[in-house]
């Protein structure tokens, strides 16, 4: 091992020189939401990961992979602390994560300003989409707006005209609700702002039901979610009132909402459903490992792998060249879950999106089912403020 | 807005208020009889809803695992009593919110290790499924009446108990001058332990009658503890019937507010200000309630005699 001198003090020059010394060992952090009512969630990220360094028998990029896991506890402090401690201590190469986007916010610079590679898997903000693109940032899951645009696409394409937004009361709520607006030109009948963390939305739904708009549209995520698309349907909504949604009817809380739930709609990048060879094998899989259908979290969790694994191939394994590493990550040379897959300039992804739709699997879990495309090969509306080429 | 919606908001702001006070009465009971400040008390109601999930999930029928959680959430609350709370009734008010504070935690983990994190459901019970037409429109879960109808039921059972019976006297008393009812050779041990494992029933019924409606996962009782204080400081502590009227106001206001806050901004500002002003003022309408009562009626609107 070399010695670390303080005239090298720069922590990553550190982790870099003693990871070109172990040469044998790949190290990859891994930052989820583990713990509170949204572990959920970070639990499919992780499994969805872990499952990928499985299947490729511990070996990303024919390297033996070692994954430090780390629980945010959806603290940006705490967030912070761990990412720290996984670069300077466990002298990770990448760190992937997280899950929330106000986790992403606080972690971005501590990574990437220590020359490691950060992965997203799930959390897509606006905020390092556009002018503050990094080159040591990539996302394999999709920029935060554009799932909202899917839904808002397909009300405008399907000729409903008048609709009540319903979102919590901050910043993601209130991008959410833009996102929508930016492809539906119809007629908002009303935005219901509800704290976050409410329980009993009985009051918010007599006003829609007061209100008879053609469609609902709503982000409603975790166990808020839950509690939303159970009462919608008991408040006898769900038959007269489409319910379209983002991030609140997933397989990660469609455990929780069962009936509750069918038919809704909601907008996607991938589901459980769609027909290529290695998705089928994965959701396999996941099902037999966990006993749960896979959500996105998980395939996009399991697609980071997938990439790590492309580039330290494309390298050799020679981690040392940051340079060659960022090229061969940026060409994403992999099979993903969901097919076509390519990185923008901006190091978000080009992708489809769909309209997807809940449904009852023959073994009796719930999963959501692709209706049809809204886009092909979508790319965000921010890349164009990306100075990288 | 219509006189329909109003009615419909009204029922609505009635049952968060008939919730509330199922919560709070127990509260009220356990703080103002024995003088013993009890966070944990959130946490009972969220065992409760637990218990409910896994005994229905052993028969599949309501009514029993409604029977038997209750029973369980009993068991339990007196359990806690003999192992921590009845070591701090001597000790003073820091003391108690320290060591009930740490049974949240402990339990709220204990519950995400047994259980899980994921959110479970309750289903109801199918005679209950169904919802009646208020107006066109407007449906309305049964659910949600037969929750309004038990918390009127518990209520009066309660007034009754309190009223008219010999325990109920004791209570009462108790609640006055503890010492005093103590000194007159009642065992004053055995009383604090049925008034708590009263209470902490209460809480699990309050569980269960919800879990139907709301996600069943870990840390629910929290946000729920914090509107009960509320109640019982508005409603006047250590009483029962403070505890109703305070319950029905808070459900009340808070529903109203939430519903009607952006209407009426509008009358007076423009829509898009309104959108933003409303919810934040909607949100806080409670605390301003409790700060006016509070400032009217330092110990609330119906205090407890003698205190």
């Amino acid at each position: 091992m070399i010695k670390c001198t303080p005239m090298l003090a720069v922590a990553a020059a550190c982790g870099l020189l003693t990871s070109v010394a172990h040469a044998d060992d790949l190290k990859v952090g891994f930052i989820a939401t583990l713990s509170g009512p949204p572990a959920v969630i970070g639990i499919q990220a992780r499994n969805g990961f872990q499952l990928a360094v499985k299947d490729l028998n511990g070996k990303l990029g024919g390297v033996n992979t070692e994954v430090f896991v780390a629980d945010d506890e959806l603290k940006p402090d705490v967030a912070v602390t761990k990412v720290k401690s996984l670069i300077d201590r466990d002298k990770v190469d990448f760190v992937v994560g997280p899950i929330f986007s106000n986790i992403l916010g606080a972690i971005e610079k501590p990574v990437t300003e220590a020359n490691v590679i950060l992965i997203s898997p799930n959390a897509g903000s606006s905020a390092f989409a556009g002018k503050s693109c990094n080159p040591n940032f990539f996302v394999t899951s999709y920029q935060n707006d554009q799932v909202h645009e899917v839904l808002g696409q397909y009300a405008q394409d399907s000729g409903m005209k008048k609709v009540i937004i319903i979102v919590p009361n901050y910043q993601a709520g209130k991008d959410a609700a833009a996102g929508f607006k930016h492809k539906f030109t119809g007629q908002i009948l009303d935005e219901i702002y509800v704290p976050l963390g409410q329980l009993d939305y009985s009051a918010e739904l007599s006003r829609i039901a007061a209100a008879k708009p053609d469609a609902v549209f709503g982000f409603i995520p975790g166990g808020m979610g839950v509690n939303f698309v159970k009462q919608y349907r008991q408040a006898g909504l769900a038959d007269k009132i489409t319910f379209l949604s983002a991030f609140t009817v997933d397989e990660s809380t469609l455990p929780a909402q069962k009936d509750a739930a069918l038919g809704m709609l909601a907008g996607s990048n991938w589901a459980p459903n769609l027909d290529t060879p290695q998705n089928k094998k994965f959701v396999e899989e996941y099902l037999k490992e966990y006993n749960a259908v896979p959500a996105t979290y998980a395939f996009q969790a399991y697609d980071a792998a997938l990439l790590i694994d492309s580039a330290v191939k494309a390298v050799n394994g020679k981690l040392g060249n940051k340079d060659a590493l960022r090229a061969a990550l940026k060409k994403a040379d992999f099979k993903s879950l969901r097919g076509e897959f390519k990185f923008n300039n901006n190091h978000y992804p080009i992708q489809n999106f769909y309209l997807t739709k809940v449904a009852k699997r023959a073994d009796g879990k719930y999963e959501t089912e692709i209706v049809k495309t809204v886009f092909t090969n979508f790319g965000d509306s921010y890349a164009k403020d990306c100075p990288m080429k | 807005m219509t006189a329909t919606l109003f009615f419909v908001q009204v029922l609505n702001g009635l049952q968060l208020g008939v919730l509330l006070f199922l919560i709070a009465a127990g509260l009220t009971l356990v703080f103002g009889v024995m003088d013993f400040i009890n966070l944990a008390h959130g946490v009972q109601y969220m065992l409760g809803a637990y218990l409910a999930v896994a005994f229905y999930g052993v028969v599949g029928n309501f009514l029993f695992a409604l029977i038997m959680a209750l029973l369980a959430s009993l068991a339990f609350g007196l359990l806690l009593e003999f192992l921590v709370f009845r070591h701090l009734y001597e000790r003073d008010h820091l003391d108690q919110v320290i060591a009930t504070f740490g049974i949240i935690l402990f339990l709220n983990h204990a519950v995400r290790m047994v259980w899980g994190a994921a959110p479970l459901t309750l289903p109801m019970p199918d005679a209950f499924t169904g919802s009646v037409l208020l107006a066109p429109g407007q449906l309305y879960p049964v659910w949600r009446l037969v929750i309004i109808a038990s918390g009127i039921a518990v209520a009066g059972g309660l007034y009754l108990l309190v009223t008219h019976t010999r325990i109920g006297m004791l209570v009462r008393a108790g609640a006055t001058n503890a010492r005093m009812v103590s000194a007159l050779g009642v065992n004053i041990k055995r009383l604090f332990m049925i008034v708590f494992g009263f209470g902490t029933m209460l809480a699990g019924f309050a569980g269960v009658m919800i879990a139907p409606i709301i996600s069943v996962e870990p840390g629910m009782g929290t946000n729920i503890l914090i509107l009960a204080f509320v109640v019982i400081v508005i409603g006047g502590i250590g009483s029962i019937r403070g505890a109703f009227v305070a319950a029905l106001l808070i459900g009340l206001v808070d529903t109203l507010g939430r519903s009607f806050s952006i209407d009426v901004l509008r009358l007076v500002m423009a829509p898009s200000p309104a959108r933003t002003v409303g919810p934040a003022i909607a949100s806080i309408l409670i605390y301003v309630l409790m700060a006016i009562v509070l400032f009217l009626r330092p110990a609330g609107l119906f205090p407890a005699r003698g205190r």
